[in-house]
């Protein structure tokens, strides 16, 4: 199921592109950006909750509440809030549309 | 000669700025911890880089004394040993005296200090209630650190609710941003706002800022309700809109409102849990509700090499907080034989800042009666996924009436926030159980690491301190 972008951007809009890929899709950030910035300027969650599979987009983007913990391609885990997004980095949101494009 | 003094400061907010700045003025070449990327702290936070936003346009009232903190600590930089993005995790003593555990770039270190001024800031104080974990509910604070360091904005269609002065800030600062504010929701009755004419005498200018934001956002047309208590979010992938009843003259009333995103949030709650591992002292302090580290006047913990500042030794703003830096900087430095210093100034700016806050409580007031409603499947502990009906029942079948037995046995408090988003309901919720009040269930523990650290970093074994 898509879902709208949970943020909207107001400044740095034409901000140097910086490249990464959410889901198996290519996406732009822009330079300056938060990890949970860039994924949710182009989607709607950063990730499943453990127990009852609910959606999660973070919660208080200061590092308190860990709720914002994103899955990258290689297996590590990263607290969206505080982490600046690099370019080429590779996010796993949505186990469920991964596995739609493994079977394209 | 005096032994040579090794002061770290944990945090470069306010408080830890100005606490390493008095540091310094007396020769001493403190240790600055920070878990951020840049200094400032959550309130003065910085960007990333530049996005073309002026001080004024980025920090509103606030930008002249950001940026005087800011150029305060860019001069400091030379002198002090600054560590961005450093997460401090534990407290430890041995042989070789007291260390300070830290994260940094994925390695683990230890850190020697004689003296420590915890500088640890606060968090949203944020109560559960159906819907709170939906994507797009964020706390206030969240809605304005998006806004204030990436330059955006939770939602475009946003509605704001909860009690404190910031709701009527950001609020405002949605509206120049951009966004559409649908309404503001204040949890407190109307009546309460009668406080701000004590508080107008004592400080004019923030009644009058608050006035200003609260007559703009009605000029433009957004709805501001009192006596709010939210029913749920509306949606179940994304925030949709949010019920609430009010009360009214005529009544009881239930409504509903369209929204993208909402922030919500009732003032802060301090970060304690270094003043804990180090073994501070604590008391419950009546107003917040709140378990918080003793201190004397200048910042002196119940440890004698341990000092604490800014909204981690208890809500008081920014304005007491860089007061509070310094204070703790020179009760450190009397202590340590460096320097007597005339305290008096001060301390008297910083009690009047209080009685100010006392005031500003009584205008935006805690909601103490919100467990009374909410209903049993909401989510409690985000991080465990546990319900308040689950702790209910876990409360009556171990006849629990402590906070770390009930964390102990239904794991709220015990994920990975470590309590920060859930221990102020799970208090409020087992007095309320138990017919007692707030400061008679104990105070959830701090246990180390007290934010998430890798499993397998460094083997165990802390790399050397350079």
């Amino acid at each position: 199921m898509s879902m709208n972008p949970l943020l909207r951007r107001r400044y740095r809009l034409d901000e140097t592109p910086v490249p990464f890929v959410l889901n198996g899709v290519a996406e732009t950030g822009r330079r300056g950006d938060t990890v949970l910035t860039a994924i949710l300027s182009v989607s709607g969650s950063l990730r499943q909750s453990e127990f009852t599979g609910e959606k999660r987009a973070g919660f208080c983007l200061i590092g308190a509440c860990q709720d914002c913990y994103v899955m990258m391609a290689d297996g590590r885990r990263v607290r969206a809030c505080s982490t600046a997004l690099l370019p080429g980095m590779a996010f796993i949101t949505d186990v469920g549309a991964m596995a739609e494009i493994g079977h394209e | 000669m005096s032994e040579p003094l090794s002061p770290v400061v944990v945090g470069a907010g306010p408080a830890g700025i100005r606490a390493a700045e008095r540091l310094v003025r007396a020769g001493l070449r403190p240790i600055v911890l920070d878990e951020g990327q840049r200094a400032g702290g959550q309130i003065y936070r910085r960007p990333l880089v530049e996005d073309g936003r002026s001080y004024r346009g980025r920090y509103g009232s606030e930008a002249g004394k950001a940026q005087r903190l800011h150029q305060a600590f860019e001069a400091l930089l030379p002198q002090i040993d600054y560590r961005p993005e450093t997460l401090v995790w534990n407290i430890s003593h041995s042989e070789r005296g007291n260390q300070l555990d830290i994260l940094s770039a994925g390695v683990h270190r230890q850190v020697d200090f004689s003296h420590l001024i915890l500088c640890t800031g606060a968090t949203d104080r944020v109560l559960p209630f159906p819907g709170w974990t939906v994507p797009g509910a964020y706390t206030l604070g969240a809605s304005q650190t998006a806004l204030k360091a990436q330059g955006c904005t939770v939602g475009d269609r946003v509605v704001f609710m909860g009690s404190g002065p910031l709701l009527y800030l950001v609020a405002w600062q949605y509206m120049r941003a951009g966004a559409r504010v649908q309404a503001v929701l204040d949890t407190a009755p109307l009546a309460s706002k009668r406080h701000l004419l004590a508080l107008a005498v004592h400080a004019p200018r923030i009644v009058a800022l608050g006035v200003f934001y609260g007559l703009q956002l009605q000029l433009a047309g957004v709805k501001i309700r009192y006596g709010v208590r939210p029913e749920a979010v509306l949606g179940t992938s994304q925030v949709e809109g949010l019920r609430y009843r009010r009360r009214t003259p005529a009544g009881e009333v239930v409504e509903s409102i369209a929204c993208d995103a909402l922030a919500y949030g009732f003032a802060l709650r301090a970060e304690t849990q270094l003043a804990d591992l180090a073994g501070c002292r604590f008391h419950f302090d009546e107003r917040d509700r709140v378990w918080l580290p003793e201190r004397d006047v200048l910042g002196r913990t119940s440890r004698p090499d341990v000092y604490i500042a800014g909204d981690g030794s208890g809500i008081a703003g920014a304005d007491a907080a860089e007061i509070s830096g310094e204070l703790a900087a020179m009760a450190l430095l009397e202590d340590a034989g460096r320097a007597s210093a005339d305290v008096a100034r001060l301390v008297a700016a910083r009690n009047r800042i209080l009685r100010q806050r006392d005031i500003l409580e009584q205008a935006f007031p805690f909601p103490a009666d919100w467990f009374e409603t909410v209903p049993a499947e909401t989510t409690l502990c985000r991080c465990e996924e546990i319900t308040v009906a689950e702790v209910r029942r876990t409360i009556a079948s171990g006849s629990i009436t402590e906070i770390n037995r009930l964390k102990a046995l239904s794991r709220v408090g015990m994920g990975r926030c470590q309590g920060r988003m859930c221990s102020a309901g799970a208090a409020e919720l087992l007095s309320g159980a138990c017919g007692v009040t707030a400061d008679k269930v104990g105070r959830l523990r701090a246990q180390a690491p007290v934010k998430p650290i890798p499993l397998n970093f460094g083997g165990g074994k802390p790399e050397a301190w350079s």
